[in-house]
């Protein structure tokens, strides 16, 4: 039988530990933007170093499992002599993984763009910094933004992962929960619902920015 | 305003293997419209483009007002500043408008005033609003372009070019992505250009134009340059065998 009152009290703790799920995904999220403006810089760069560099490091974090990455990166740095909370280790992680995927995007929205926005700017003498702030970025920027608020809906997904490294986020704190009361069907409910809440207020969002880019 | 020479001397472009301008030489006028004409592909696009350096030929020599534009000497390419500094008094109108889609027609105007020229804000949009006055858009400023017709959008684009008051105008097939009721007011805009002064080179489809408003017409093929002659030789007494053909094929196609 489902039992009301245990899935209902199981949202407290899961609500509690839906901050460590949030937490990752938006750190994560704003770790890889930084990071993915970078690769996608080095991508487009005239340089072929670095160029390589970028598409080897896309190709690579695109290959590997987010939980491999997380295993490898947590269990890697404590034997090279660094010692990072595991807080932390997920953040980078999961920022570092995404950044492969937001270079992507950005790549993607840069090649969008008709040649000739950057041609008129070219003709009227603008050089090569006015043309990318103000004309391609900003475009290929909200050109952007339903893929990454698609990408933050993958990364709170994703984020369960990192339950692996210890982190008490809504995954691994219902599993804590379905142990203590053995009524796992009403607190994996729970959580799938707060999951669901969190994703569902993303595509409103997502919908939203989509709506009012499309000029 | 002053109005600018170009000289274009055995200009060589390739793509790769495919040669697109073979040995082409053309004077253009301080203050005359030179219509380009000739079959599609045979290389009008990229000699216009060649005389902003948008297109980067490969040996000859473009020059406005007698300065050497791209390079410092054969070989050895300008550096970017100094080239900016040619283009700022090259206007360029393209077939597909090119408008900046996030920001209004007042704003796309002024953007090239207030990052190149250098102008304050507030000065830069009264310019650009005189530039749209002029154009007839005086009404439609805040619009973005998506809220304009072609032809609108058009004429913004041609008072983007002529806000940073240049001395030479090239346009290519500013007319052919528009709907023909539209055609008329965008050729009415460069008509009066044309009667200010403005040296223009136009590359073009409409032929009425050419009749009426250039003071020669060039005609390209396969890259090269056949013949250049006023509006009335070239249109109507051709002795090149291939315009009097491109003529045929444009009468056949244009009457019913
Ligand atoms: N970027 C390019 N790369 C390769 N070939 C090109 C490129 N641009 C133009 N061409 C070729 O050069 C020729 C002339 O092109 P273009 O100047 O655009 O012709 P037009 O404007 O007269 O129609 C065409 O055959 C075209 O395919
Ligand atoms: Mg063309």
């Amino acid at each position: 039988m489902f039992s009301l009152p245990v899935f209902l009290e199981s949202f407290g703790p899961l609500i509690w530990a839906a901050r460590y799920t949030l937490l990752i995904s938006f750190l994560g999220i704003g770790l890889g933007l930084v990071i993915g403006a970078l690769i996608c810089a080095a991508r487009l760069s005239p340089y072929i170093a670095l160029r390589r560099f970028a598409a080897v490091w896309v190709s690579f974090l695109r290959g590997v499992p987010l939980l491999v990455q997380l295993l490898v990166f947590y269990y890697t740095l404590p034997v090279i002599g660094i010692d990072v909370p595991a807080f932390v280790a997920a953040v980078v992680t999961v920022g570092i993984c995404a950044s492969a995927y937001i270079s992507e995007i950005w790549r993607g929205a840069i090649a969008a763009l008709p040649k000739g926005q950057s041609e008129a700017a070219t003709a009227i003498g603008m050089g090569p910094r006015d043309i990318w702030t103000r004309v391609i970025l900003p475009q290929a920027v909200t050109m952007s933004l339903p893929a990454l608020i698609n990408e933050l809906i993958l990364l709170v997904k994703a984020s369960s992962l990192v339950s692996v490294v210890g982190i008490l986020e809504i995954t691994r704190a219902s599993q804590a929960q379905a142990a203590t009361t053995f009524r796992p069907l009403e607190v994996y409910i729970a959580a799938a619902c707060i999951y669901l809440a969190i994703n569902l207020c993303l595509a409103v969002l997502g919908r939203y920015l989509e709506h009012r880019t499309a000029v | 305003m002053q109005a600018s020479s170009v000289e274009i001397r055995k200009v060589n472009k390739f793509y790769g293997p495919f040669h697109a301008l073979k040995d082409v030489d053309l004077n253009i006028l301080p203050g005359k419209v030179t219509c380009l004409i000739g079959p599609s592909g045979s290389g009008k696009s990229t000699l216009l483009r060649c005389v902003n350096f948008l297109e980067e030929y490969d040996s000859g020599e473009v020059r406005i007002d007698g300065q050497l534009i791209g390079y410092d000497a054969p070989g050895k390419k300008m550096s970017g500043r100094k080239l900016r500094e040619m283009r700022r008094s090259i206007g360029m109108v393209f077939q597909q408008f090119n408008l900046w889609p996030h920001m209004t027609a007042l704003e796309n105007v002024a953007e090239g005033l207030i990052r190149v020229r250098g102008l304050p804000k507030a000065e830069a949009q009264e310019r650009a609003s005189a530039a749209l006055t002029k154009v007839g858009l005086a009404d439609k400023m805040q619009n973005h372009p998506s809220r304009l017709s072609g032809g609108q959008q058009q004429r913004v684009a041609i008072a983007r070019a002529i806000a940073m008051e240049p001395r030479l105008m090239l346009f290519d097939e500013p007319t052919s992505a528009l709907d023909p009721e539209l055609v008329g007011e965008v050729l009415n805009v460069m008509k009066t250009l044309a009667s200010e002064g403005m040296t223009m080179v136009v590359v073009t489809h409409e032929m009425g134009f050419a009749a009426h408003v250039a003071d020669q017409v060039a005609f390209m093929e396969k890259g090269e340059l056949v013949g250049c002659d006023t509006p009335s030789r070239i249109l109507h007494q051709p002795d090149d065998p291939r315009i009097q053909s491109f003529l045929r094929t444009y009468h056949e196609r244009n009457s019913f």
